[in-house]
């Protein structure tokens, strides 16, 4: 489809673009520093592209001459995005951590990150997938280092940089070799360029090879699996707590989708003279692995996430590598169950920051009888993540393991649930401390209704999907589209 | 009617929740009431079961999750209606027990207790595979923290103990499911009902009929079980959590959920996977495979290790608890070498010894809680010379220890001797060195008796209560019931003679 007629396919993200400008002419004009009339101006904007996501459809069109497609794959991702950044908005209101006088730029810069992501999950491009990535990067960048008062945060920013620059330099060596050999930068044509060239024997392997495991370091890189996910510790320690729930799930979503997209479509051929699959199991078995090892000995409650979100990579690229629609399926449900309790729990860790004023395991202590609704939660999240029977994340651990042991990899299912039980132990941990530990301090907290309204919309889908999830399951189905064949 | 009986206990969670947190007393009668609805169903569904037939009875089934062919599938036969009774009766006499000595949140510890009920009794009535896994699963949140915010000094450790040993058991469960499933038919088709899946298993040429298959199969659900049962060697959780737990929760814990260990592999691994069970259990069997025919007696020395291990364990023991702790390890024990004979009499012996050791060591542990909520500590040599002190106290041990040792008379016999007669016919050796535990288990507990109640009274103690109505309100059913089962043990056979008669018995 040509430029001019993509132009109203393209109308979610023009809203965004509208509203990052709105949002900065809002700030400009407002007299009063420090409203959150930003924060309010973004979630209109966000319900705007949601309700424009739904109306655009999900009729599979490739956009700009072929440089972004428009599908229920693409579609899925966008909301699940939208939901994260709303979330991430809301919990920032009444932030005690950002700098009100800074809080129009930080929204506008959450709406600039949303912009990319949706650009990266529906890149068919080489081109525009690294420019995605980049755009989904830099602003990133400056939104973990948003808390300009604070080392840490710096700290996060200049790692978060670091390794991002090294990871999109190497992706983009790998897009350089793989389009100098095969002319095109077209994923979907790549295959079976690909594959022309390996019938006519016309091809160096070792170069194929090379250049897909630098294009896969980018994505590597994006959702945090071993051995790309240094940086994810300390940016998700030193970012504002909302950011780093923003990263690791909306984040982590996008980079999903691109991965899954440039791996089904691209680098999967029948002549693959590398068995990507069991590659990357390798990678996902490690990625679990690493991270939960790393997670058990962690005081910080952030650092502690932040290592699970690694394992939970991991998870979700043992469903994504399987090359069956049941992974697929898998990883789509998993992500959104993902995204109710991950984003749970950080939401907890945000309201016991700037109530307790602690992010350490330590002053979680005693919050059973000091704040019963939030420990309670906070253990239903945690559980959930364990995976842990009636809840929400159990059954998207089983339809993951499910579709693992249907390939017949037995070592990778066992490897994964033996992770789920190392999990249990730091997980515990926090448990541990809001129920059976006392704390010296035992007054109770109280928190605002708006937040504990917000905190039982994360619970209930948390409870509802372990129990019935046929629905669900029937829209990751769909979401999947045509991605399957 | 069964689905009654399982989700009774969850609104009754939620009622106890409501109340208000000043209305103790409204809590634990709401709480009472509501774990007696689940006794008289079972007390009805007792007396109605049709002892003549071997099928499920009372069944009830729904589509859960269409997609994967689940659903929400209950029913008992004769395998679980006594299993069921014994959880519907520790309902009541285990917020009994927890009357006086819970002192704070009793709100909180009665809605965990009510959630584990009806994990409890789903557990025992699910008959399709998921539903099975996940009400095994859902007792593990609630025992975590009745065991951590209720328990003793060392209960965080026990705690997590706990569940770090049943979740890895319920992970390889979860494979062994998985596998089960997938070899059930071809997409579309596939199953997780536990009656069909039984069916197919025994269809020669089937997949999951396929003994390589059922062997692996029987291994994943084998630690599962056996972690929960305890069996040697992944018993080390069971002692912890007995003696940090508070006394209701032990009894929950020694009366039900080690049931549930040897109910799934009754209904599990005996009549889904007979040639997985035939591998463990019979070395011609595991010789004709090629390999060992040690491995033919497998189940049955792990059952012997539990015996004599668990008996050698309990008589080293100063602490009251952990020995009643350890003499369960060596009970589970006869359940095994009772399966592993595979005939009538050691099944029958086996489920028998599932419902007696749930009762006595439920009284065990009551016994323990009285003493204990008194002197404030449990140790054997602490005491001396109760019996002139408690007189009724004094009595009741005696009788929940004779039970417990294996008098003639007493229902503890019954199914000990029967589980040892059907083994006998199998495994010789392993049977005549087992018998070896009873003795010690005979040494034991008089020893105890002995200790506790005879000789000169501790001067400590000359002023100690004697034991309350309460308590002993929750101690007299289940004495009667150690009686009544010793002298008429057909009144519990006659339940399940003919479940046991469909189960691949090998004579």
């Amino acid at each position: 489809m040509t430029n001019v007629a993509s132009i109203p396919y393209f109308i979610p993200e023009l809203i965004l673009i509208v509203f990052v400008m709105a949002v900065i002419i809002y700030d400009l004009a407002a007299k009063k520093k420090g409203s959150e009339g930003s924060a309010y101006l973004s979630l209109v904007g966000l319900a705007m592209v949601v309700i424009a996501v739904i109306v655009v459809g999900s009729e599979d069109r490739s956009l700009f001459l072929g440089m972004i497609r428009l599908d229920s794959f693409a579609m899925f991702f966008k909301i699940i995005i939208t939901v994260a950044t709303a979330a991430t908005i809301l919990f920032s209101i009444r932030s005690d951590e950002l700098d009100p006088r800074t809080k129009g730029e930080y929204h506008a810069l959450l709406l600039a990150v949303t912009f990319g992501m949706f650009l990266m999950a529906s890149s068919t491009h080489l081109l525009m997938i690294y420019l995605s990535l980049e755009t989904v990067s830099l602003t990133s960048y400056i939104l973990a280092g948003f808390l300009t008062h604070s080392p840490r945060s710096s700290e996060a920013a200049f790692k978060y940089i670091t390794y991002g620059a090294v990871a999109s330099g190497t992706m983009l060596f790998g897009i350089s070799l793989l389009f100098g050999m095969t002319g095109t930068g077209d994923v979907i044509l790549l295959s079976s360029r690909l594959t022309e060239m390996f019938n006519t024997d016309d091809v160096y392997p070792l170069a194929v090879l090379l250049s897909i495991t630098f294009i896969l370091a980018g994505v590597g890189y994006k959702i945090a699996s071993v051995p790309f996910h240094m940086w994810s510790p300390d940016v998700y320690e030193g970012a504002p707590i909302p950011i780093t729930a923003f990263l690791s799930v909306a984040s982590k979503s996008a980079g999903f989708a691109l991965f899954i997209r440039l791996f089904y479509f691209g680098f999967v051929w029948e002549e693959a003279s590398v068995d990507w699959s069991l590659m990357l199991a390798v990678v996902s078995a490690l990625t679990m692995t690493v991270g939960n090892l790393a997670a058990l000995p962690q005081q910080n409650v952030k650092r502690l996430l932040a290592y699970s979100s690694i394992a939970h990579s991991g998870y979700l690229l043992m469903g994504a590598v399987l090359l069956t629609s049941e992974g697929l399926q898998a990883v789509l449900f998993y992500l959104i169950v993902y995204l109710f309790m991950n984003l749970g729990a950080f939401f907890v860790v945000i309201l016991i920051a700037s109530e307790v004023g602690s992010e350490t395991i330590d002053g979680y202590r005693g919050l059973g009888s000091r704040a019963p609704l939030v420990a309670v939660s906070m253990a239903i999240f945690l559980f959930s993540l364990i995976g842990i029977p009636p809840l929400a994340g159990f059954v998207g651990k089983w339809l993951l393991f499910w579709a693992v042991i249907q390939e017949q990899l037995y070592w990778l299912a066992i490897i994964g649930l033996l992770n789920s039980v190392v999990s249990l132990y730091y997980y515990a941990r926090i448990v541990k401390a809001m129920f059976f530990e006392t704390a010296d301090e035992t007054e109770t907290l109280s928190f605002s209704s708006g937040h504990r309204v917000l905190l039982i919309i994360f619970i209930i889908p948390t409870l509802l999907l372990g129990v019935y999830w046929t629905p669900v399951y029937e829209f990751s189905k769909v979401s999947l589209g045509k991605l399957m064949g | 009617m069964l689905s009654l009986m399982i989700f009774i206990p969850l609104l009754g969670m939620v009622a106890v929740l409501l109340i208000p947190r000043d209305r103790e007393e409204l809590a634990k009668q709401v709480a009472f009431v509501v774990t007696l609805i689940p006794l008289l169903l079972a007390v009805i569904l007792f007396v109605r079961y049709d002892r003549s037939v071997s099928g499920l009875q009372f069944a009830e089934k729904t589509m859960w999750i269409s997609v994967f062919n689940i659903y929400y599938h209950v029913g008992i036969d004769g395998l679980s209606v006594t299993l069921l009774l014994l959880t519907a009766l520790l309902g009541p006499i285990c917020v009994l027990a927890s009357w006086r000595n819970i002192e704070k949140g009793i709100k909180a510890y009665l809605a965990l207790f009510l959630l584990l009920e009806t994990g409890m009794i789903g557990f025992f009535c699910a008959l399709d595979l998921f539903l099975f896994y996940v009400f095994f699963e859902i007792t593990l949140l609630p025992m975590y923290f009745l065991i951590g915010i209720w328990g003793g000094p060392r209960r965080e450790y026990a705690a997590i103990k706990f569940f770090l040993y049943t979740l890895s058991g319920g992970m390889l469960m979860l494979v062994a499911m998985i596998a089960v499933y997938l070899e059930s038919g071809p997409a579309g088709a596939r199953t997780f009902d536990i009656p069909t899946l039984i069916q197919l298993a025994t269809t020669p040429g089937h997949a999951l009929a396929d003994r390589t298959f059922q062997i692996w199969a029987f291994l994943g659900f084998f630690i599962g079980f056996a972690i929960k049962v305890p069996i040697f060697p992944f018993h080390t959780w069971l002692p912890d959590a007995h003696v940090e737990a508070p006394t209701a929760i032990s009894v929950i814990l020694a009366g039900i959920l080690l049931k549930m260990g040897t109910y799934g592999l009754v209904r599990i691994n005996f009549a889904m996977l007979p040639d997985g069970m035939a591998f463990f259990t019979d070395p011609e069997f595991a010789k004709a495979m090629g390999r060992s025919p040690m491995w033919g007696n497998g189940l049955a020395f792990l059952g012997f290790i539990n015996i004599v291990y668990g008996s050698l364990c309990a008589l080293a023991q100063t602490d009251f608890k952990k020995l009643v702790a350890y003499s369960s390890i060596a009970h589970m024990g006869f359940i095994l070498i009772g399966l592993a004979a595979r005939n009538e009499s050691g099944l029958n012996g086996a489920i028998l010894q599932m419902f007696n050791h749930g009762v006595i060591s439920a009284m065990l542990f009551l016994l323990v809680g009285v003493v204990y909520d008194r002197a404030h500590h449990r140790e054997i040599n602490g005491f001396g010379g109760l019996g002139s002190q408690m007189p009724i106290y004094t009595g009741i041990t005696t009788l929940a220890f004779m039970a417990s040792l294996g008098l003639p008379g007493l229902s503890g016999f019954v199914g000990e001797v029967l589980s040892l007669l059907g083994a006998y016919s199998k495994f010789k050796v392993l049977t005549i060195l087992s018998t070896s535990g009873i003795v010690v288990g005979a040494a034991y507990f008089l020893w105890t008796l002995q200790r506790v109640f005879l000789g000169q009274l501790n001067p400590k103690y000359a002023d100690m209560p004697e034991i309350n109505g309460r308590e002993i309100a929750t101690l007299v059913p289940l004495g009667i019931l150690t009686v009544v089962l010793g002298v008429w043990p057909s009144i519990a056979l006659d339940m399940f003679n003919q479940a046991v008669r469909v189960l691949p018995l090998v004579p």
